[in-house]
């Protein structure tokens, strides 16, 4: 019998076969039309051929592991769900995490899908286009599975209903708004450094390594399953990040300067994200993992600090924010706190001061801050509690034109001032909370000057529930907010005396007692 | 004997998410499906213009002609999530691979008939480029379609097509080792017989409305060639040779049957929502399967000599009558 005997594949071959070699260069529409997006940025690439593929999937090996991964993933919700999970949760307060994560997390997850489908159409580069491709579709796993374990707890809990209606809509929302809205409105090279690299690699320990601990210290086994469920995903995606860095400042030495600068705004961009992460390790989780600071001197600055060592070799430089952000890691969390627990009208969740036991785990692990700082700040609002001078701020919060923060952060070195900076672009005045904010606002003034803040489009009329005539002459702008934002009473101020306070000790009691 | 086993009951204070129960005009449990897909794109607030496009918003409905009262109206019949979506490739690639195990252990391939077999490569590898074209397409219509509802199911098959074209290059491993598979690179990129096809799918490549795009390439010109080379040509060969090639291409046969189902159903809402949509798609639809029928002549020659005219001329009134059948009269 003729029997040609077959060439042994290896791994990388065979992996080329199965994507790149299934490419070609088109010759009845230019190259440059058919990808247009990849040169207007600066970024000069020779030959996407030297792309090393981060990982080598093919789509039959994708789809046997990732559908073992789900069949789990949703027997172990289901039988949650079935079990009434949520009452085994530490203490209801863990679920106000839930309702921030909710609101915070899927959505980006959504706009990461829809990033890097884009980025799967648009990189010129076979292998790079894949790897976008996969990232595309596991973003679509990751905010759908997010979805789908929390929606139980929306059926027993107030503040979750309207995620999807406030996504665009709440204030507090838009800084992670704007942070993918600026991502993926930028080139695809930049997208890459954003979320490839600045997001997925630097900082998303930082997010998911709390908030996935979080979950499983505090009793809740959706979100923790839900969660390591993703990290097989995250692993594929941190490399496609520093792939495409590597790639980029291998390529062409006039990349370095364009590289720096976007993995310098994106650092500072992802680490005003991450403040309120910060709040939620330090005062929303009723059984602790670890301080913020703690977590930041692990996953930012030892990790994030050897990347960067490793990067040296191709130029690149610790971003310039590094060091705020050391400063910074013993403040940000309870400002952000105190800020939120200061408009108990505004937020689908539930804030509160912490126990005396709390305060002390504070003192403890901010022994620079905490006492001398903030916690006369929590001790002078619970005495105005207890006597029922609740503190309420009900101005509309004035926040930074690139970050979209509410200013609440100090003056570097004064904790006791806060920090403002102002740019003048076209004859206006733009504030931004930071010295990086207002570098990353001057590079590029006409974007930053579009950004869709709030409390200035309130006053504009802009933030309207639907119907609302603007030019009726008694109108008043935001007076109907808790209706534009579709805000249910029940989920706001504070935890103290809320439903959802009443409800879970009354059901655990329920499941728990004869 | 019916056991009954019991759990705490605690009354929820709601059943679903407020978009939800807006949606289907009653506060009640939703599907997953319906849970990952209906509203959650952003439509409002956007920060920023797109610097690669400024004329248009992040998410834009004037990037096609279509116009929809409700993006979500084309929601896909198969309800496919992503937990859906890969659980029911997952059970696929299973068959698909014992089938390639089941080929390898009898020899199969080995064992084919010579004559048959060049004529069966020379006709089947070039695919995997048409293949890796439509998963470039469906990125484009994922990436700038309105709405989750076609974003992720057209992200989904764009996947699978990039899935498509992995198991044709398997195919062509399986038969011939690589020399096979670097003909048929020639031939795509050469070859008379493909050249129409070839300009077909980069033409694509360069159209802006990603609504048309849907349209041209995965109504009119697979809705032709997945039913001409998976189905017709591989049962002339099972009736010349043996089953083989049909065992290798049974995921796109079961992809092509099962993504029909979605497809139709999205260009029925579609036109169902407006008669301008109707024309248009009726416009598209005409368009581009006459482009496709002159893509695809060389290549049923090469499967079927001197009954290709007739066998596509079959295959056009079957596609004539999916377009009837989801109401857009030609």
């Amino acid at each position: 019998m003729d029997m040609k005997v077959a060439k042994k594949l290896g791994l990388k071959e065979r992996y080329s076969l199965m994507t790149r070699d299934l490419a070609w260069d088109t010759t009845y529409q230019p190259m440059d039309k058919v990808f247009p997006q990849t040169t207007y940025e600066g970024i000069k690439i020779h030959d996407w051929d030297k792309w090393e593929d981060p990982f080598r999937l093919t789509m039959d090996a994708y789809w046997k592991y990732q559908s073992e991964k789900e069949r789990k993933l949703y027997a172990i919700l289901d039988g949650f769900n079935q079990n009434n999970g949520h009452l085994s949760v530490t203490d209801a307060r863990y679920i106000n995490v839930l309702k921030l994560f909710l609101g915070s997390t899927p959505p980006l997850e959504l706009m990461a899908a829809r990033g890097f489908s884009m980025m799967g159409r648009q990189m010129n580069g076979a292998g790079p286009r894949v790897a976008c491709q996969m990232q595309a579709v596991d973003e679509y796993r990751h905010f759908q599975t997010q979805i789908h374990s929390i929606s139980n707890y929306n059926k027993y809990y107030n503040g979750m209903d309207e995620f999807a209606h406030q996504q665009s809509r709440m204030w507090y929302l838009s800084d992670g708004k704007s942070f993918f809205d600026d991502a993926i409105t930028a080139g695809p090279f930049e997208f890459m450094v954003a979320i490839g690299f600045a997001f997925e690699y630097v900082l998303t320990n930082i997010l998911f390594v709390p908030f996935i601990s979080g979950a499983a210290y505090n009793g809740d086994m959706a979100a923790m399953t839900v969660g390591f469920s993703a990290q097989s995903d995250e692993a594929r995606h941190m490399t496609l990040g520093l792939e495409c860095i590597k790639f980029m400042l291998e390529q062409d030495p006039d990349n370095l300067p364009i590289v720096q600068r976007w993995i310098d705004k994106w650092t500072w961009r992802g680490t005003r994200k991450l403040a309120s992460v910060g709040m939620m390790m330090d005062y929303m989780l009723p059984k602790r993992i670890m301080s913020f600071k703690e977590a930041w001197e692990m996953y930012v600055e030892e990790n994030g600090g050897a990347l960067f060592k490793d990067l040296a070799r191709y130029g690149i430089t610790i971003p310039k924010c590094f060091s705020q952000t050391i400063e910074e890691k013993e403040h940000v969390s309870h400002q952000s706190w105190i800020g939120f627990y200061m408009k108990p009208q505004a937020t689908p969740f539930h804030t509160w001061i912490p126990t005396p036991d709390e305060m002390d785990w504070l003192s403890e692990k901010y022994p620079n801050t905490f006492d001398k700082y903030y916690r006369p700040v929590l001790e002078f609002f619970d005495a105005q509690e207890k006597a029922g001078n609740r503190f309420d701020n009900k101005t509309a919060p004035m926040n930074c034109q690139v970050c979209v923060s509410t200013m609440k952060f100090n003056e570097p070195g004064d904790p006791m001032e806060m920090c403002f900076r102002e740019s003048i672009y076209k004859g206006e005045k733009f504030h931004t909370c930071s010295d990086h904010c207002k570098e990353i606002f001057d590079n590029e003034p006409e974007k930053y000057s579009q950004t869709f803040i709030s409390s200035h489009q309130v006053l504009q009329g802009n933030c309207e529930p639907d119907g609302t005539d603007v030019n009726a002459p008694d109108f008043k702008p935001g007076q109907n907010m808790l209706d534009y934002w579709k805000l249910d009473k029940r989920a706001l101020g504070d935890f103290n005396g809320s439903e959802d306070q009443k409800n879970f000790a009354a059901w655990r009691e329920q499941a728990t007692k004869n | 004997m019916a056991i009954d086993l019991r759990t705490v009951s605690i009354t929820p204070l709601r059943q679903t998410f407020g978009h939800l129960a807006r949606r289907m005009g009653a506060d009640k449990p939703a599907s997953r499906y319906i849970e990952a897909t209906m509203d959650l794109q952003p439509v409002e607030n956007y920060h920023y213009r797109p610097t690669w496009e400024p004329q248009y918003d992040i998410f834009d409905t004037t990037r096609t002609a279509i116009k929809m009262k409700d993006w979500y109206a084309l929601k896909d019949p198969r309800q496919y999530y992503y937990g859906a979506w890969t659980l029911a490739r997952g059970r696929m690639q299973e068959v698909a691979e014992g089938d390639f195990d089941l080929v390898d252990e009898l020899g199969l391939a080995a064992a084919y008939p010579a004559e048959g077999k060049a004529q069966a490569l020379k006709t089947f590898l070039p695919l995997r480029h048409v293949a890796w074209a439509s998963n470039l397409n469906k990125a484009y219509v994922s990436s700038y379609g309105y709405g989750i509802a076609i974003s992720q199911a057209t992200c989904y098959a764009s996947m699978d097509q990039l899935g498509v074209a992995q198991y044709v290059t398997r195919l062509g491993i399986a038969f011939d080792d690589l020399d096979a598979l670097a003909t048929a690179k020639k031939d795509w990129l050469e070859g008379a017989e493909w050249q129409e096809l070839r300009r077909y799918v980069e033409d694509l490549m360069v159209e802006k409305d990603w609504f048309e795009v849907l349209v041209a390439q995965d109504f009119a010109l697979e809705g032709l060639l997945y039913p001409l080379i998976y189905e017709r040509y591989n049962e002339k060969l099972n009736a010349a040779y043996s089953p083989v090639f049909s065992m290798l291409t049974r995921f796109q046969r079961e992809w092509f049957g099962e993504t029909t189902k979605w497809l139709d159903a999205v260009i029925k809402a579609t036109g169902a929502d407006n008669a301008d949509n109707k024309a248009k798609l009726a416009e598209w639809i005409k368009k581009w399967r006459d482009r496709a029928v002159v893509a695809l002549k060389p290549v049923a020659a090469l499967a079927f000599g001197a009954e290709a005219d007739a066998i596509m001329a079959e295959l056009v009134q079957n596609l004539n009558a999916r377009a009837a059948k989801a109401g857009i009269a030609l």
